[in-house]
């Protein structure tokens, strides 16, 4: 390294795509969340559960292993749309936690710091930037939802047969759809919080306050107007709407339509990218 | 030389408020000094280059390229050392400067070696691994000049790069200043309040006032130009001295009793005035090459 050359030169090697520039902000991200031991921690407690998981999935197709442990294959729980929505509800509830955990901070550091103009002042766009962040988020939260759901489907694919794959393919697609929605929303939502509220606890707060107050909302216009429309507002009953359609459960717990569930995450989103682009900026200009 | 930067019509409005009022002109400097008083637009045009504000109407081309249709071509060629402190929270400068470049299009190992270069380049090497947070104010100016040159840009905007230092880190940043216009690499815009700081570093500037160009000149002509004024104070000046600098084909003017201000004329030397004066019996005093410092320069475009 020709760190004695006390002169300024030009650079005159190769570039990377600029496609691909965005992935830096996740891999200085990632650099600066594994110093923490909790994080590790927490990340390796998520695991927890495929594992369980892929434990009786194991099971089910292991008569010597339940013999040894005295099973019957009766005792153990169904593999089907509700064994995966299980899986699938305590997943993204980790992603949420996360979510709380590394979301608020994200852009809320680079406005208090005022770094905003050095990301943009080079050839990297708001939407590059705002994917990048998004991305740190979104990558993490595939690895503990709909990554692991996946896996799990396929392993029970592979040990149950093909025509398993071919009857339940909407349980792969109902893995992969709730969870995307999911962390997609989780995402901009922190993101959204982390652009405007610079004091983290109140950014996660802010997080929690936007699952827990529609609740109340919900219910007090359900009992007035007598409507189960006040719920839209309420993300984790879209969620479960979702949940319960695209698992095929029992709809008579629907609050409200599917379509209108796909609108209430449409509509969080739309919201959250108007947010950011107010906030996501080199410099605000007072008009 | 080739035009550095070209402004055609340029108008910025941030609501009903015109900043910039369709600006004309043409850069051409090795070090262009921008200057003007608060509010004048230096920093709004700075930011409009930088593509951080799009132009109300007209445009600007920075090397040919067009800032409103070539944003990102535009962008992988400049540098920008921000005025205010700008840094990424829990870094060390060197991952700092790493990131920076690596946004900057440049492959991690590359972009490791040329953040080294640049640190030991301004002066930080052996800080290098110090988290940001830790420098004093002159080595955050030093940093954030690093980050700006890292990915080695053809044309560099420093903003007010010699706010709040010490003289001799202010010495030390324009030296480096002054090193990089001499490479022949890079262009500079310095911005600054400090008229010393631009006229030490700065060929050529452009005044802004009220959102208008004041004036655009080169200093370097000036300076020439400027060699031709001449300051005289005399002893025993009669009329005829006074008449026989006039029929020399100067044109002066009598400052005070015994002091002028001339014109040399073209083919006429300094020794031609002394052999007037003792021609005359009357002594030369002192003699200046009356030079348009920039303040005079500045003043002047703020009439």
């Amino acid at each position: 390294m020709a760190v004695y050359e006390h002169h300024y030169k030009p650079y005159e090697g190769q570039l990377t795509p600029t496609w691909s520039r965005f992935l830096v902000l996740p891999r200085y991200a990632y650099q600066d969340l594994l110093k923490y031991k909790f994080f590790i921690g927490f990340l390796v407690a998520c695991y927890i559960c495929p594992l369980i998981y892929t434990v009786l999935i194991y099971l089910h197709h292991n008569a010597s292993a339940l013999q040894l442990m005295d099973l019957n294959p009766r005792d153990l729980v169904p593999i089907n749309g509700m064994f995966f929505s299980i899986f699938t509800g305590i997943q993204t509830t980790l992603a949420f936690i996360f979510t709380v955990v590394i979301g608020p901070v994200l852009i809320s550091r680079d406005l208090a710091n005022n770094a905003l103009p050095l990301y943009l002042c080079r050839p990297f766009s708001r939407l590059e930037y705002i994917i990048g962040k998004m991305s740190v988020l979104l990558i993490l939260l595939s690895l503990i939802t709909w990554v692991p759901g996946l896996l799990l489907f396929f392993f029970q694919s592979f040990l149950e047969g093909g025509s398993w794959l071919v009857d339940n393919w909407w349980i792969g697609r109902a893995i992969f759809l709730i969870c995307v929605a999911w962390i997609i929303t989780l995402a901009m939502l922190a993101m959204a919080f982390s652009a405007w509220i610079k004091w983290r606890t109140a950014a996660s707060a802010a997080l929690f306050a936007i699952f827990i107050i529609p609740t109340p909302i919900g219910f007090a216009i359900q009992g007035i107007l007598g409507t189960t429309k006040g719920h839209l507002l309420n993300l984790s009953v879209a969620l479960s709407v979702l949940n319960i359609d695209l698992f095929r459960l029992d709809p008579d717990d629907k609050l409200f339509s599917t379509g209108e569930a796909w609108i209430v995450f449409f509509g969080y989103a739309a919201l959250c990218l108007f947010m950011l682009s107010r906030k996501v900026r080199a410099y605000e200009v007072v008009s | 030389m080739n035009p550095v930067i070209e402004l055609d019509q340029l108008r910025i409005e941030f609501g009903k408020r015109r900043i910039l009022h369709d600006i004309t002109g043409t850069l051409r400097g090795r070090c262009i000094g921008l200057l003007g008083p608060n509010g004048a637009g230096k920093t709004t045009l700075i930011h409009t280059l930088l593509g951080f504000h799009p132009p109300t109407s007209g445009t600007a081309r920075i090397f040919g390229r067009d800032i409103r249709t070539e944003a990102k071509a535009v962008r992988t060629l400049i540098g920008y050392m921000p005025e205010r402190d700008s840094f990424i929270a829990n870094l060390t400068c060197v991952h700092f400067v790493r990131l920076m470049a690596e946004l900057s299009g440049l492959p991690p190992e590359a972009a490791l070696e040329r953040a080294h270069e640049a640190l030991f380049y301004v002066g930080l090497g052996e800080a290098r691994y110090r988290k940001l947070g830790t420098y004093s104010l002159g080595m955050k100016q030093l940093a954030k000049l690093a980050q700006a040159i890292v990915h080695g840009p053809r044309l560099i905007f420093l903003d007010e790069p010699t706010n709040g230092l010490d003289p001799p880190a202010r010495k030390r940043m324009l030296e480096l200043i002054r090193e990089i216009r001499d490479s022949g690499d890079a262009h500079i815009v310095l911005s600054s309040h400090l008229l010393r700081d631009v006229e030490e570093c700065c060929d050529e500037i452009l005044i802004l006032k009220d959102g208008h160009i004041a004036a655009n000149c080169d200093l370097e002509a000036e300076r020439r130009a400027n060699r031709k004024f001449i300051e005289l104070e005399t002893r025993n000046a009669t009329p005829a001295f006074t008449s026989a600098i006039g029929s020399l084909g100067c044109d002066y003017a009598m400052t005070g009793e015994q002091r002028m201000k001339l014109v040399l004329q073209e083919g006429l030397e300094v020794r031609d005035l002394y052999q007037l004066a003792a021609a005359n019996n009357v002594q030369i005093r002192r003699l200046n090459f009356k030079r348009d410092s920039l303040e005079d320069i500045f003043l002047k475009a703020m009439e």
